[in-house]
């Protein structure tokens, strides 16, 4: 009777079979597909709804099977093209999920992380899947749990640790800059630190000085540490699982205005390269090499400069340090032109580095000095237009690759 | 039993402080016989009840007790030596006064349990089974040296015994310390972790955020203070409104130990292991003594009076730890004097073939320079920025 059962289940729905079975079977079924499917869904979903539909064939009723007719329709047609949209944060807890289901020893440490979902719902949903020892929520105590995330990647676990504004972790500095960043350097290889530290940071909408701030300029000199800047879903859904997968300690910027993006990303797993700059525009005039929130304002000026037969061409740096000097160089090479975009301060910031190490690997390709544009060397105001007078906008991009290009 | 008794009362005038109240009134020559001896001073507890004063012990182990505290304390010496002949340089921070806390805190836990600790290291590192060649060769920088030579005396590590360093920034492992108790709960192990600090950093906020997470999430941690009264300069009455190291965990419970008592040290961490284990973190306070000044840059000697550093160490006073261990094993005559002679001997001659030994190790090449930097996971190399010398390559 059971083998006749599991036939009845997994055969094709024309035999008719005892209805109260196949209902018990459905429910089974349906249990197993409501299971988010990333790849594809799981074969069962299929044929549950035959199944059940044999079932009700045998009673005599047209069950259908789906209420709504049309979004069944919709499904399939949004099914058609490969990939699925979603949100930047989303993608970002889309790759943090994968990694935490794929090796147990990834954690999530931080500020509202776990009950409350993440101040901009990065980890949302997380806590209730993995439990209270997996996505931890931390007091407000930076420097200590950036401690502890540090002290347990010495030990093997690969804690994700997130500042709810990157400004916050300078409270942290000591121990990322000390502990995180050098502790395998002076422990002789022994300990390795495999942590990921993220956080939203970045000029907003008018947050003030002290919620506006970019530490990419502050962490780029510790030895050790890597550090990368998503832009994209894609990117960041990559860059995420890279900077987890990754042995070395990565900080992973995000910007608070790029939270909401959309893109339709691959269903299928991937991971990007941590030192790798990414190839927005090919071009043929001059180099733009920006990340972040600027790489849109540069975009936006490539239009206007499209238009005015100018061939910009656009790399998101993405990795922030090291450089990826071979993409940037291979781009010098062929444009000898450079503007760099950035929202950094002027004074210290990525672009300040940047362009000494392009001066000092590719200056017999440059025909014209290394424009920087980047924030002015002031604290963010709360006023709105003196904020947009702070940071870099498009008209001031297009005037800046015309003066390159003279 | 009478002549026994007799040698007793002559090695230790003021044998009655030691109260040796063991069970057994005659020698014991078998290794593994348990004694019980009393601790010099009863623990003070804050918010638990203090283990009993009395602790049992082997006269195994007190021999150890004795070797092992006679090896730091002879390799301590021997570092200020090799400091002043400018072989060590930079920061050199002894612990000789201190290895009670280090070699009794070994005795009542494994190799699975963690221990990290300040920049005061050396001793912690031998007695987690660092040897002295790797020990003198990193403070002389050479490549047979536990961290490679490239993290000096404050960047000692062991990581297959779970020793977690060797820290220079003030306070910084406490966190870190936590963190390895969160994984070894994490991980289920079944271990402890021990954060050792000073009494300097006691007053670092950070350490209370720890402590305050620690206590939240019930992780194995134990702080341990390790109390010399003096952080760098400043007397801890300058420093500390409230001293008593032990209660400043408030909600978590505390112990004062004698840290110059190698037998209470084991007693404390013992019970504070089984404490931690399922309750969660607990504070000890190692009352202790540094001989030396803080590093060997500071004379130790413009703060604290010279009377008062060697009224500490003198026999009479009894609180030198080694001094300590050696009338107890006389006083039970687990061995005599001249055999424990023979083991300072024999530990000095330890010490000065490992010296030999380090000397020979070699120096570094200029391309050790950039190794260690990254983990070589994606095949990424960093270089400096010297462009003839090097590129920047990637896969």
């Amino acid at each position: 009777m059971a083998s006749l059962q599991m036939a009845a289940l997994l055969s094709a729905p024309s035999t008719p079979v005892p209805s109260d079975r196949v209902r018990l079977g459905a429910l089974r079924l349906s249990a197993s597909s409501s299971s988010t499917a990333r790849n594809g869904g799981a074969l069962v979903v299929r044929s549950e709804a035959k199944v059940s539909g044999g079932g009700a064939s045998a009673r005599g009723l047209s069950l259908i099977t789906h209420a709504v007719a049309e979004k069944a329709a919709a499904a399939s047609s949004a099914d058609s093209k490969p990939g699925h949209e979603l949100l930047l944060f989303e993608a970002l807890r889309e790759g943090l999920d994968e990694e935490m289901e794929r090796d147990p020893t990834v954690c999530v440490m931080g500020e509202d992380v776990g009950h409350y979902g993440g101040s901009y719902k990065v980890t949302k949903g997380l806590a209730t899947k993995y439990g209270d020892l997996r996505v931890l929520d931390t007091p407000i105590a930076e420097n200590s749990f950036t401690g502890m995330g540090i002290g347990s990647a010495m030990t093997g676990l690969r804690p994700v640790v997130e500042g709810m504004n990157m400004g916050f972790l300078l409270l942290a500095y000591n121990q990322i800059s000390n502990n995180c960043g050098m502790l395998h350097y002076t422990s002789g290889g022994q300990f390795k630190i495999p942590i990921v530290i993220r956080g939203p940071g970045g000029v907003g909408r008018q947050l003030g000085a002290e919620h506006s701030q970019r530490l990419e300029s502050y962490f780029q000199s510790i030895p050790g540490l890597q550090m990368v800047a998503c832009s994209t879903p894609y990117n960041a859904k990559g860059l995420m699982k890279a900077a987890i997968r990754s042995e070395n300690p990565v900080v992973l910027f995000e910007h608070v205005l790029l939270y909401n993006l959309k893109e339709r990303i691959p269903d299928e797993e991937y991971v990007l390269s941590l030192e790798e700059a990414e190839m927005v525009r090919p071009g043929e005039h001059v180099t733009i090499l920006t990340y972040s929130r600027m790489r849109y304002h540069v975009m936006q000026a490539a239009k206007t400069l499209v238009n005015k037969g100018y061939d910009p061409e656009v790399i998101d740096i993405r990795s922030l340090k090291p450089f990826d000097l071979y993409t940037i160089g291979n781009s010098i090479k062929k444009t000898h032109r450079v503007l760099i975009v950035e929202e950094c301060m002027r004074t210290g910031g990525i672009g300040a580095s940047l362009r000494s190490a392009i001066i000092d690997n590719f200056w017999d390709y440059l025909d014209a000095p290394i424009l920087c544009l980047s924030s002015q060397d002031v604290p963010t105001p709360y006023a709105g237009t003196l904020e947009n007078w702070t940071v870099v906008q498009p008209e001031q991009i297009v005037a800046a690759v015309e003066q390159l290009c003279k | 039993m009478a002549a026994a008794l007799l040698r007793r009362a002559s090695t230790s005038p003021s044998a009655s402080l030691l109260r040796p109240l063991s069970g057994r009134l005659f020698s014991s020559s078998s290794d593994e016989s348990v004694l019980s001896i009393e601790t010099s001073v009863p623990f003070t507890g804050h918010k638990i009840e203090p283990p009993s004063r009395m602790v049992d012990t082997t006269p195994k182990e007190l021999l150890s007790f004795f070797s092992d505290m006679a090896l730091m304390r002879r390799m301590e010496i021997a570092a200020d030596s090799l400091y002043k002949a400018k072989l060590i340089r930079g920061f050199c921070h002894l612990y000789d006064g201190q290895e009670a806390v280090a070699v009794g805190m070994e005795a009542a836990i494994t190799k699975a349990d963690g221990i990290i600790t300040a920049y005061r290291d050396h001793c912690t590192f031998l007695g987690r089974g660092g040897n002295l060649v790797q020990a003198f060769s990193e403070l002389m920088g050479r490549q047979a040296g536990c961290s490679n030579g490239k993290g000096g005396s404050m960047h000692f590590y062991k990581k297959d015994a779970s020793f977690y360093g060797g820290h220079g920034i003030v306070g910084a492992q406490v966190p870190l310390g936590c963190g390895v108790a969160f994984a070894q709960k994490y991980n289920k192990e079944g271990a402890v972790t021990f954060a050792l600090y000073g009494d300097g950093a006691a007053n670092q906020g950070q350490l209370f955020e720890a402590l305050n997470i620690s206590a939240l999430w019930d992780l194995p941690a134990i702080l341990v203070c390790e109390n010399n009264h003096y952080g760098m300069g400043t007397a801890e009455w300058r420093a500390a409104k409230s001293p008593a190291y032990y209660k400043r965990g408030d909600y978590v419970p505390g112990l004062k130990v004698d840290g110059m008592d190698a037998l209470a040290v084991k007693q404390a961490c013992k019970f504070a292991k089984e404490y931690a284990l399922s309750n969660g973190p607990i504070i000890l306070e190692m009352d202790t003594y540094r001989y030396h000044g803080h590093s060997m840059s500071d004379p130790g000697s413009t703060y604290r009076t010279r009377d008062e550093i060697s009224g500490v160490r003198q026999v009479s006073r009894e609180r030198d730890p080694i001094e300590r261990v050696r009338k107890l094993i006389l006083a039970h005559d687990i061995a005599p004097a001249s055999e424990l002679k023979d083991i300072e001997k024999e530990v000095r001659k330890q010490v000065d073939d490992a010296i030999a030994q380090a000397k020979e190790s070699p120096m570094h090449d200029p391309s050790e320079l950039f190794t260690n930097v990254y983990v070589k996971g994606y095949g990424a190399e960093s270089f400096g920025a010297d462009r003839k010398e090097i590129r920047a390559t990637l896969p």
